[in-house]
């Protein structure tokens, strides 16, 4: 048996509807005559113009880490984009001269447009490579092209990581 | 038929119609967003420029109208397209004609059409009204917007008969169907002071006038036809000029009712106690033409704060409010100013 919960009759005040339609109408005047004539109550804020702090866990778009040489640190190991639950990136694997690992991305791409900004891939990446956290606000754009961010673009976000990368291996 | 008869009825028609009714339908739609922003704490429409002047969004109806102009009109498979194409004009024409019949000012000058059957008239067109949601919806070959239309036409059919219904309670009281006379006794004092209002001597009637005159025009909170969360509406398939078509007429169904609405319960272009008889000429004559653009957008503001008042209804509710609450009361309200006019 499920609990009955008791619910009263409106009173005829709130049944006749007109009372509370007349009650309604004072409160929407009420707000009109004040924003009107004095104008504080606005919260809009202006946007492009005026823009407000976002929250510190915040994180944003992705950018792609830097060795310390400044190459990349993705070893196109295709963790991220296992992981990627809207299958946005694409990498292309390729050779790279550094002794220390087996590949490097040659494309990396993410696609925005598709890419519901969830954190696995970053949560994926055994390298510190892929990070969520630039700050950055995406940016609209008025072709699809635009939305997809490249190597160089996500590159150039990066910086160093603290984290040490290949372990002992020399 | 004379020239400058011809010539004075078509300048009348250019400038009730057009300038009047279009530019203030126009001036609603920025209007609307802009009261809904003020009401919501927020700022509304105010980006919209020509070489950088914004007039407080006032440039959005322009801007508005160069989209809807550029825009793909857009008719889909299987639509009937004659149909298709009328409905929009359909949905835009009466209210404008409406405007014949209105008395803006005291003496025939003022109005296009002294018809002496004015308010039954102004029915008459009104109801065609309902064509252009009807067929706008049925034409498109689309569920979605039949379903809409079909709400439409039921809607709208319910709540005529109550709209005219209330307007019988003014014809007794002033012994006339002509708007001009109506007005004219609306001029006379109650006990020597009250000016004899339609709303001071027909209350019940105003309230179940505006709420069934809403209804009649498909905006919230009786704004089922349209449904955006449920059913899209009887336009779901309309784009480009098509639709603003039927976007701007719901504008300037809401001049229509603010202007009947002033003719019948406001006095028309009465002031209070100055020349009732309205033949002063002058400046008292300006000041009655402006005393009822003032109140046309008095009412026009009500109207939308009711909108921005309310949710909207529930299908059965609209039915419900319609024929078991209005019709009974309209009814009741006859009886009740026939019994006190007898009495009298
Ligand atoms: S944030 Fe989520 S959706 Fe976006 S690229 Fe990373 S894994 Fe894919
Ligand atoms: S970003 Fe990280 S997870 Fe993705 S391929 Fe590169 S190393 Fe692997």
């Amino acid at each position: 048996m499920g609990k009955l919960v008791d619910r009263p009759e409106p009173d005829v005040m709130i049944q006749s509807y007109l009372p509370e339609v007349w009650n309604g109408m004072k409160r929407v005047s009420k707000h009109f005559f004040a924003n009107l004539l004095m104008k504080k109550g606005y919260v809009t804020i202006q946007y492009p113009e005026q823009k407000i702090d976002y929250a510190p866990r915040f994180r944003g778009n992705h950018r792609l880490m830097h060795r310390e040489d400044g190459t990349v640190r993705c070893v196109a190991c295709f963790l991220c984009s296992t992981a990627c639950p809207a299958d946005c990136i694409s990498i292309v694997a390729g050779e790279t001269d550094n002794r220390d690992v087996e590949k490097a991305p040659v494309k990396f791409e993410i696609d925005h447009l598709r890419c519901i900004f969830c954190g696995f891939c970053e949560e994926a990446c055994p390298c510190d490579a892929i990070r969520l956290d630039s700050g950055e606000h995406r940016v609209p754009a008025f072709t699809r092209k635009d939305e997809m961010s490249g190597k160089e673009d996500l590159l150039s976000r990066g910086g160093p990581s603290i984290s040490k990368q290949g372990g002992e291996f020399k | 038929m004379d020239l400058t008869f011809l010539l004075m009825t078509l300048l009348k028609i250019v400038l009730i119609c057009f300038v009047f009714a279009m530019i203030l339908g126009a001036i609603l739609t920025w209007g609307e967003r802009k009261l809904s922003a003020v009401v919501q704490d927020r700022i509304g429409p105010n980006r919209a420029s020509i070489l950088g002047v914004t007039a407080l969004g006032l440039m959005h109806p322009i801007a508005d109208m160069l989209k809807a102009f550029t825009k793909e009109d857009f008719v889909p498979a299987g639509a009937n397209r004659f149909l298709f194409a009328m409905a929009p004009m359909l949905a835009m024409v009466p209210p404008l004609v409406v405007f014949a019949v209105v008395p803006f000012g005291p003496g025939p000058d003022f109005v296009i059409a002294p018809l002496d059957t004015g308010v039954l008239f102004i029915f008459a067109i009104g109801g065609m009204g309902i064509y252009g949601a009807t067929l706008g919806g049925w034409s498109s070959n689309n569920s979605f917007a039949l379903l809409g239309s079909l709400r439409a036409a039921a809607q709208m059919i319910s709540y005529e008969v109550s709209m005219g219904l209330n307007l019988v309670g003014i014809f007794m009281i002033f012994g006339t169907v002509s708007l001009s006379n109506i007005v004219l006794g609306q001029g006379q004092l109650l006990w020597g002071w009250l000016p004899m209002w339609g709303i001071v001597v027909q209350p019940v009637a105003f309230i179940l006038f505006m709420t069934a005159s809403m209804a009649e025009n498909k905006r919230a909170p009786f704004d089922l036809p349209e449904g955006e969360s449920e059913i899209l509406g009887y336009n779901l398939e309309y784009s480009s000029m098509r639709f603003a078509l039927f976007f701007l007429s719901e504008f300037v169904e809401i001049v229509v009712i603010a202007a009947m609405a002033a003719t019948l319960f406001f006095g028309g272009w009465q002031i209070p106690w100055v020349d009732p008889q309205g033949t002063a000429g002058g400046w008292i004559t300006v000041g009655q033409v402006a005393a009822f653009v003032g109140k046309v957008v008095f009412l026009c503001w009500v109207q939308l704060i009711i909108r921005w008042t309310l949710p909207r209804f529930r299908y059965d509710q609209v039915m419900a409010l319609g024929w078991k609450y209005l019709l009974p009361l309209s009814l009741l309200n006859i009886v009740a100013t026939a019994v006190v006019l007898a009495m009298l």
